[in-house]
């Protein structure tokens, strides 16, 4: 088998000229019996074919190699393409015999295409080629890698391509090889190496497994230089993931912070106006895919807006018809809004019915950033956390510089010399809520795009806010921040230790007390306006 | 002024908590809930214009546990001021505890014929959990569904009272709390079942659950305690200590600034109001033949604030009124018009709150004063508490009157 | 009666301590024994940095009428929050008689020793009666199992009455507290805290709202209380502070800046500068 990569090596290092067409007798021998046999072939075939032949050991990997009488031909779907010159022919043959392959082919196959794609001249193919070895490489690649190692210049590739080298050499019988081989491994961020690194640490019966000392002694740090990276990036996972979950929380409670913290309003139906943005994203989904179907990637963006408006209209009618008659009495304004919430989810279980509707994530938010070998950062979440980051800004500026913001705040902390001095109080009132709910809104669109879109979905999360703004402190913007972070970490790292039930129950808990002990919350205001 | 009033029996007072008229109509409906309903259920033939089904007997005998609950929910919102959303936690305790003692009498006639509840059995568990001891006895679960709730309530009330926390923040934090309980509750290895709950009740000391005298019986007591809650609450709101209550509501620092600790009025009140639950909790769910965690959900406390609010806060009476008002409805709804139900009961909340802030007994109690061309019908239900005190007996207003004699 | 620096000696009311050393004092009771019935000193209260206190020091004599003036923010307020328990000063000393430590105790606690407040705002309960407003402040055991079983013998019930004859709300006795006029407020707020039996009573603006009449009979109660009780009058009506014709302290920025008799406070050059500005 060694002389397979050895023949791929010399052809690739002496490329040269390229066949139109691979010899149909390079091709025949695929078809013979025994898998010895077929390793001889595919030998022979790499050494005779080079470059063209890719495809054919591409399609023997996928075991749609074929034979149509004496041909060799790829069955791909209904077309029947030649082997030899990956021509389709038309038209298409009797299929008369698959070449079957076993798991040790596979294997075969697979190292094989890996090295043939370690040298191609596109860097993305390389750097997969290279990925793929680095976690799993054996001694019998190590003159395929000393050779590409020789060749490469990416300094990315070449990383993961010595980390495949250590691979292969750690069972290599010179020690100082091992050696060299087990420190390079310690750099390694990947659970795998562990697996390989592991056994030279144990005894096998009396004697160690590992007879030198020295690699016995490095295999030990490695191993630990590898879990401490590993535990790192748990631990950077688990606060990504609780930071997302933070702007989640974030997203959901800023709009009652300006409801709640700064108009002192209890917006039970806060969380069916969450809904109420989800279902917009939803609707301008369904808008793109009738009418501009090749937009539709684009259907979040137009949803920003729409979220913001339908959610900001319903809270001008929620206050206008209910809230405003109620002001100053908080328990009836919790009762009533509780309510209209009740209303809300009938109307919406009417409208799109009781099931949850689908919204998918548009493609550029698929995916994501691996960042470490085992943490990958998908690109949904950092979008939210980037979105919320920009709701709070946007909100935060309109509070503190615009003309409306200075209103709202002379309304609430003086409502009688707010009117005196010409602030039309009752407008700003609807304005300042119909903020409030329109944020909402926006944190309706961004959850659509991670959570269920149903007509219940509002209640899920009215806890939660009420938890985050309770915390805060009553009317404190960066209150609300530090206590989304706070809940969204906390518990994502307690969902590590004790399951996601107990630890949301822990942290209510946790909220309980702290409550208890500090009523006012995280930002206290104090003084004598307090108490009023 | 013959006799010294601190030695007259408590049971007196108690009689004296209520005017006749109440007296005559608690009566009646004792008489109905006690003699009417067994004889027109069990008595009468099914065919018979007069026979009440069973639908009847398990509804309204539901909805006297509920009104329970609704007047424990007017003590301390009507009278204290203090709106809890964790009433259904207690509520739901109660039923709870009680249910651990329905599981131990099914014994081995469960699904798999084992001593252990069947959930536990489903569980792979091998005995029971050390909190299920002594569940098998009727007593010790009697015991257990006045203490436990109340325990919970106490050491919470304590806390949070303490704190001063207040208003809507209580609210919040209560209903946290019942958030908190429920997702506990919906685990299957807190050992109540998970999502399931108790169901598959069999007996009730011996007695099969599901037999129509032991339902009739059920009902009797439903009625009684019901019947109980209303003159305790009546002779707590009409005492001293109601006064206190109620002034608390009113202006707290005022109250502390004469001398009274409101930490223990409110604890007190507060501890009494859910054991109440507790009690219409236990009582509610051999009636219904389930608990599940789905009783501790934040909608089903908040019902509860809906309940005290449409029939009128601080009327004792009125949350009775308002917990049968809405069940009723509900339970119309829900058989007819499923898709409006929740339309209709939005609206209850808008409604009340909106326009009916004294409920259905302050909007009678205009009428009536508008009827008789009252001058001060703005203050209602005030006015009914002051009443009570004049109703509360002859030992307040004696002074009163000599002290008006002597001003003449 | 018109001094405040009246002798104990002719006051039979006073009972516990003398001027006598080795008394005996059970614990929570008022000890007298120097003749001093308030005793603060160096109170500091800050909210945000803002100094609503800055070392206040003040005694006020047992048995005395105390008035109380000073512009707007001055710390009046803030002053009786910390006496009644209601605001901890940050730093400072405030004992009632010789023992008692009011920065340790709770606002019922120092209600039930013996101090009773009047806000500037009147505070009554609104849906009770004069008649209830009163029973409920009565002297009494204020504990909840009592309270649940109280019932009014007649000796409470002549107290009530006889209260009610002095701030002339007998006649609406049976009304509800929230319909009285403002002054009416006042003075049932005024009888509540006679109804508590204090040693101390501190009164915020107690004239606020009243007709001359009402003020100058407010007046003549107060004269009438002084002696039996000490009292604290924060008052902005000089009128009313010359009748009382007690001490007088006035409060700026949070501490001391003048005491003495009404007409000498009035000609301290700094008092005028205060108030008028320069």
């Amino acid at each position: 088998m060694r002389t397979i990569r050895l023949i791929v090596a010399g052809w690739l290092l002496g490329i040269a000229c390229a066949h139109a067409a691979i010899d149909p007798a390079l091709l025949g021998p695929l078809a013979s019996d025994g898998n010895d046999a077929k390793i001889v072939a595919i030998t022979a075939l790499v050494d005779g074919a080079q470059r063209e032949a890719l495809p054919v050991l591409k399609a023997m990997a996928r075991g749609s190699l074929a034979l149509a009488g004496e041909r060799v031909v790829i069955v791909d779907g209904e077309r029947v393409i030649d082997a030899a010159t990956n021509a389709e022919i038309v038209p298409a043959p009797e299929v008369t015999e698959s070449i079957g392959i076993n798991n040790r082919l596979r294997r075969e196959l697979a190292s094989t295409l890996a090295a043939l794609r370690l040298f191609s001249s596109d860097r993305e193919i390389r750097w997969e080629a290279a990925q793929e070895l680095a976690s799993g490489a054996d001694a019998e690649m190590l003159p395929l890698l000393e050779k590409a190692l020789a060749s490469e210049a990416d300094p990315e590739i070449k990383a993961r391509l010595q980390m495949a080298y250590a691979q292969g050499s750690i069972g290599s019988s010179d020690a100082v090889v091992r050696l060299s081989a087990v420190r390079l491994l310690g750099e390694s961020g990947d659970p795998n190496v562990l697996q390989l690194l592991g056994p030279l640490t144990e005894k096998r019966g009396d004697s160690w497994a590992e007879p030198d000392s020295a690699v016995r002694a490095a295999a030990g740090t490695s191993i630990r230089a590898i879990e401490k990276r590993l535990a790192f990036a748990e631990n950077v996972g688990r606060a990504f993931t609780g930071v997302s979950l933070a702007s989640i929380l974030l997203l959901a409670a800023l709009g009652l912070a300006i409801t709640y913290g700064v108009m002192g309003v209890i917006n039970m139906a806060h969380g069916e106006l969450l809904m109420v943005g989800a279902y917009s994203a939803w609707a301008m989904q369904s808008v793109f895919q009738a009418y501009f179907p090749n937009l539709l990637d684009w259907y979040l963006l137009a949803a920003i807006p729409v979220g913001f408006c339908a959610a900001a209209l319903v809270g001008v009618l929620m206050e206008r018809v209910v809230i405003r008659h109620l002001y100053g009495r908080p328990l009836e304004t919790l009762l009533a809004t509780w309510g209209i919430s009740l209303f809300l989810i009938q109307v919406a279980r009417t409208v799109f019915g009781a099931q949850n509707v689908e919204v998918a994530n548009p493609v550029w938010m698929a995916g994501g950033i691996e960042v470490l070998p085992n943490l990958l950062l998908p690109w949904n979440r950092i979008i939210i956390i980037g979105f919320s980051v920009a709701v709070l800004a946007a909100m935060w500026s309109i509070l503190n510089l615009s003309r409306m913001g200075m209103f709202v705040r002379a309304v609430t902390q003086n409502r009688p010399m707010a009117g005196c001095v010409g602030v039309p109080t009752g407008r700003i009132d609807t304005m300042a809520f119909a903020l409030g709910a329109g944020i909402a809104g926006l944190g309706g669109v961004a959850l659509s795009q991670i959570a269920n879109v149903g007509p219940d979905m509002g209640q899920g999360y009215i806890v939660d806010s009420f938890m985050v703004v309770v915390l805060g402190g009553v009317g404190q913007l960066a209150g609300a921040v530090w206590a989304a972070l706070g809940l969204g970490v906390m518990t994502k790292f307690l969902e590590g230790w004790t399951g996601a039930v107990v630890a949301k129950i822990v942290v209510l808990v946790i909220i309980i007390i702290f409550i208890q002990k500090r009523p006012q919350g995280l930002f206290a205001l104090k003084g004598r306006f307090v108490e009023s | 002024m013959t006799s010294s009033p601190a030695r007259t029996p408590f049971i007196v007072r108690l009689g004296r908590s209520l005017d006749a008229r109440s007296w005559l109509l608690i009566g009646l409906f004792a008489a109905f809930a006690l003699v009417a309903v067994p004889v027109m259920h069990l008595l009468l033939p099914p065919g018979n214009p007069l026979h009440l089904s069973t639908y009847f007997i398990t509804l309204t005998g539901k909805i006297l546990c509920y009104a329970i609950v609704a007047v424990a929910m007017d003590l301390i919102w009507g009278y204290g001021g203090i709106l809890s959303l964790g009433h259904g936690l207690f509520f739901a305790l109660g039923g709870y505890t009680f249910g651990m003692y329905l599981m131990r009498e099914i014994g081995r006639d469960g699904s798999y014929q084992s001593d252990l509840p069947d959930f536990m059995v489903f569980l792979d568990w091998k005995e029971l959990p050390w909190f299920w001891t002594g569940s098998d006895h009727f007593l010790w679960a009697v015991l257990l569904v006045l203490i436990v709730p109340a325990l919970i309530a106490f050491v919470f009330g304590y806390f949070a009272f303490r704190s001063r926390i207040k208003g809507v923040y209580f609210s919040i934090i209560t209903q946290a709390l019942t958030y908190a309980a429920m997702l506990l509750f919906f685990r299957n290895e807190t050992g109540f079942g998970g999502n399931n709950g108790f169901t598959d009740f069999k007996r009730i000391l011996g007695y099969s659950i599901t037999a129509p005298e032991t339902r009739v019986v059920l009902f009797a007591l439903s009625a009684l305690a019901l019947i109980g809650t209303l003159v305790l609450a009546r002779f707590l709101v009409t005492s001293k200590f109601g006064r206190i209550l109620t002034a608390i509501r009113d202006a707290e620092s005022r109250v502390m600034f004469i001398g009274y600790n409101p930490l223990w009025y409110k604890l007190f009140v507060w501890t009494l109001s859910a054991m109440l639950c507790a009690i219409a909790g236990a009582l509610y769910v051999p009636q219904v033949g389930i608990i599940n965690p789905s009783e501790m959900a934040v909608a089903n406390s908040i019902e509860i604030a809906i309940w005290v609010a449409v029939g009128g806060r601080g009327t004792l009476i009125g949350a009775v009124i308002g917990a049968f008002i809405v069940n009723l409805a509900k339970s119309w709804f829900t058989v007819s018009f499923p898709e409006y139900w929740l339309f209709f009961l939005g609206t209850l909340f808008i409604v009340s709150t909106l326009w009916l802030p004294q409920g259905v007994v302050g909007l009678y109690r205009r009428l009536r004063a508008g009827r008789s061309n009252r001058q001060e019908s703005a203050n209602d239900a005030e006015k009914g508490a002051g009443k009570a005190r004049e109703n509360c007996g002859a030992p307040a207003s004696a002074p009163l009157a000599a002290a008006k004699g002597a001003s003449a | 009666m018109n001094s405040g620096d009246l002798l104990l000696t002719d006051n039979p009311d006073w009972d516990s301590g003398t001027a006598e050393l080795g008394h005996m004092l059970k614990p929570g009771q008022l000890d007298l024994s120097h003749k001093v019935v308030l005793y603060l000193d160096g109170i500091t209260v800050s909210f945000d940095g803002f100094r609503a206190l800055n070392k206040l020091s003040l005694t006020i004599d047992a048995g005395e009428l105390r008035c109380i003036i000073g512009p707007n923010g001055a710390g009046k307020t803030t002053m009786m929050d910390v006496i009644t328990g209601k605001t901890r000063p940050d730093e400072g000393k405030a004992f009632f008689g010789q023992t008692l430590d009011l920065t340790r105790l709770s606002e019922p606690e120092i209600a039930h020793l013996g101090i009773g407040r009047k806000f500037q705002k009147p505070t009554i309960f609104e849906n009770h009666t004069v008649f209830e407003n009163l029973e409920l402040a009565m002297k009494t055991d204020k504990r909840v199992w009592r309270s649940l079983l109280a019932l009014l013998d007649s000796a409470a019930g002549d107290r009530i009455a006889e209260t009610l004859q002095t701030i002339r709300l007998t006649a609406h006795a049976d009304r509800l507290a929230g319909l009285l006029s403002h002054g009416q407020k006042q003075w049932l707020e005024i009888g509540m805290l006679l109804m508590q039996e204090p040693r101390l009573l501190l009164l915020d603006e107690p004239v606020a709202g009243m007709t001359d009449e009402e003020t100058e009979r407010t007046g003549e109660l107060f004269l009438t209380l002084a002696g039996k009780h000490s009292l604290v009058v924060v008052e902005h009506d000089m009128a009313f502070v010359k009748q009382l014709g007690g001490k007088v302290t006035v409060l700026h920025e949070g501490s001391v800046l003048a005491e003495g008799a009404l007409e000498d406070v009035q000609a301290d050059a700094r008092v005028i500068e205060v108030y008028l500005g320069r």
